[in-house]
């Protein structure tokens, strides 16, 4: 069976005026239909791997790659036409702020509908049809008011829901997450989750999470990837995250305050210079 | 008598059909030296109360007392009380100005509260919450973020207050960053004979700063719990329950 997604040899760069700055160097990891946790602190070159993914790098960054296959399909090869294509269709992305994501003067219902005719032919009517069926999709109660609404009247929660049906109208095999709770309520938070979760296991999607919290990460993904300085570090189960032997990862996990049991000092994580300079850790 | 007194405050914004009761009725002592924590969703109020008591919501009824004083109403206050009660923001990217070096942010401060020995004071502010002399000069957009919570910490210091508020103080930061700043905010409450009251919506870090701990909904208190009823999970309202296990993760159901 051949992977969903198999990044290989992924390096970000920018430009800066004393030099060469490498924002993601050499990351490799593979992704079937499961949900893989990418975290690290800011800065570490998580949200900077799920973009080059997209080639939404805009210049003077640059992307470099072995190979980023979709589908045994290399998307590096593919002219910006054809990425357009995938972006949306084949890939979608979940950015962190709904906020900042929704077109303020437009209803949920017109972004909605545009977001289908622009990847399907179909009548204005099919597309509304298909908007309600993503809004119940996300737990949306009542649809047809949603639909008529603007972003400003919706909350932080009903924001991420909507972003997160848009994002499923072309039905992609692969939805990158880029932190898509933080700016959310705990209680809201599980919600959306619940949401992601289902719609992993009912249309084999794949998932990338990306999140700085690594106890959320733990519990709610499949296999994790921790990075530090644009590296991979340390790749494990999610479910053992918590015996992960890297001492960055050590160090985050243990500078956590704990809610079950008082402690005296908090851990302050130490830095080593060789964690920065290691090579990444692949799938090989 | 509590270095923090609230009774039936309410805290609101704007008038007529457009008025939100922001804060409705929260009564609560804190006693000096103590740590008291508000939890809630956001929306819920408690950055609000902190607001109120210094001046920044103006809207306001029922009692509020520092140190037995009771604050006027309004939105005025005297230098006393700002030599009492300090404030520290969440983000520290917006709460320092970004023209001024963090030795005009403190001196102003020292100046205005009426110190004369500036000089050493600002040496001993930076090291108290362990920045070297080297910082002194920088502007924020040379410091990361941990350092620029620090220097708006040593700017709360800087009039020796008994009081500080700290509203979200460590959820703009990194986890590893964020154990160094409540180690340090430990380390100042000891030294310096501190009440802290803070804000959180993070019920771990509430439950490692926090002796007793409110918890807010919609704008009202619903329970006001100490720290080890809080961790062994035995809230007396259904709604803490709630707060509580949402907060402790997501779990497949």
């Amino acid at each position: 069976m051949t992977d969903l997604l198999d990044v290989k040899d992924l390096w970000v760069r920018f430009p800066t005026r004393k030099g060469q700055f490498d924002a993601v160097r050499g990351v490799s990891f593979r992704l079937g239909r499961e949900r893989l946790g990418i975290v690290g602190e800011s800065g570490s070159g998580k949200s900077m791997t799920g973009r080059a993914i997209l080639r939404l790098i805009r210049a003077p960054g640059q992307v470099e790659a072995a190979h980023i296959k979709l589908d045994g399909e290399d998307l590096l090869q593919k002219s910006e036409v054809e990425m357009r294509a995938v972006r949306g269709q084949r890939i979608s992305m979940v950015m962190q702020d709904p906020k900042f994501s929704l077109n303020p003067v437009m209803t949920v219902g017109d972004q909605l509908i545009e977001a289908y005719r622009l990847h399907a032919k179909g009548t204005r009517a099919e597309a509304r049809a298909k908007a309600i069926e993503m809004l119940e999709a996300v737990s949306i109660r009542d649809a047809e008011r949603v639909m008529r609404a603007y972003p400003h009247e919706m909350s932080g929660g009903m924001g991420q829901r909507i972003m997160i049906a848009m994002m499923l109208i072309p039905d992609p095999e692969l939805l990158i997450a880029d932190e898509p709770t933080s700016a959310l309520d705990v209680s809201v938070q599980a919600q959306v989750l619940q949401i992601l979760d289902r719609l992993v296991q009912d249309r084999g999607m794949g998932l990338i999470f990306i999140s700085h919290d690594l106890n959320l990460v733990a519990q709610f993904c499949d296999r994790v990837l921790i990075m530090y300085a644009g590296r991979v570090v340390e790749t494990c189960d999610a479910a053992r995250l918590h015996e992960a032997t890297h001492p960055y990862t050590r160090g985050l996990l243990n500078s956590l305050p704990r809610f079950d049991a008082p402690q005296g000092r908090l851990e302050v994580l130490k830095r080593d210079p060789a964690w920065a300079e290691a090579p990444s850790v692949g799938p090989e | 008598m509590s270095a923090l007194s609230f009774k039936d405050l309410d805290v609101w914004f704007g008038e007529g059909r457009d008025r939100v009761d922001a804060v409705r009725g929260a009564s609560f002592e804190v006693a000096p030296g103590e740590s008291f924590g508000l939890v809630g969703e956001s929306g819920s109020g408690k950055s609000t109360i902190m607001r109120a008591l210094t001046g920044l919501a103006p809207h306001w009824s029922g009692r509020m007392a520092v140190n037995g004083r009771d604050v006027p109403p309004g939105k005025r206050r005297d230098r006393a009380f700002y030599k009492t009660v300090q404030m520290v923001f969440q983000d520290p990217y917006a709460s320092l100005h970004p023209r001024q070096s963090v030795d005009q942010v403190l001196s102003e401060t020292l100046y205005l509260h009426g110190f004369r020995d500036v000089e050493p004071r600002i040496e001993r502010l930076l090291d108290d919450v362990g920045l070297g002399p080297t910082f002194r000069f920088r502007y924020p957009h040379q410091l990361s973020g941990g350092q620029r919570q620090r220097v708006a910490i040593a700017r709360a210091l800087a009039p020796e207050p008994a009081i500080l508020l700290l509203d979200e103080p460590t959820s703009a930061l990194d986890v590893s960053v964020q154990a160094e700043i409540l180690n340090l905010l430990t380390d100042l409450r000891t030294e310096h004979d501190l009440t802290f009251l803070m804000v959180s919506h993070d019920l771990a870090v509430v439950a490692h700063m926090c002796e007793r701990i409110a918890v807010m909904r919609a704008g009202e208190i619903v329970e006001v719990m100490g720290v080890d009823e809080m961790r062994a999970m035995r809230p007396g309202h259904p709604y803490t329950q709630s707060l509580l296990e949402a907060s402790l993760g997501y779990h497949r159901g």
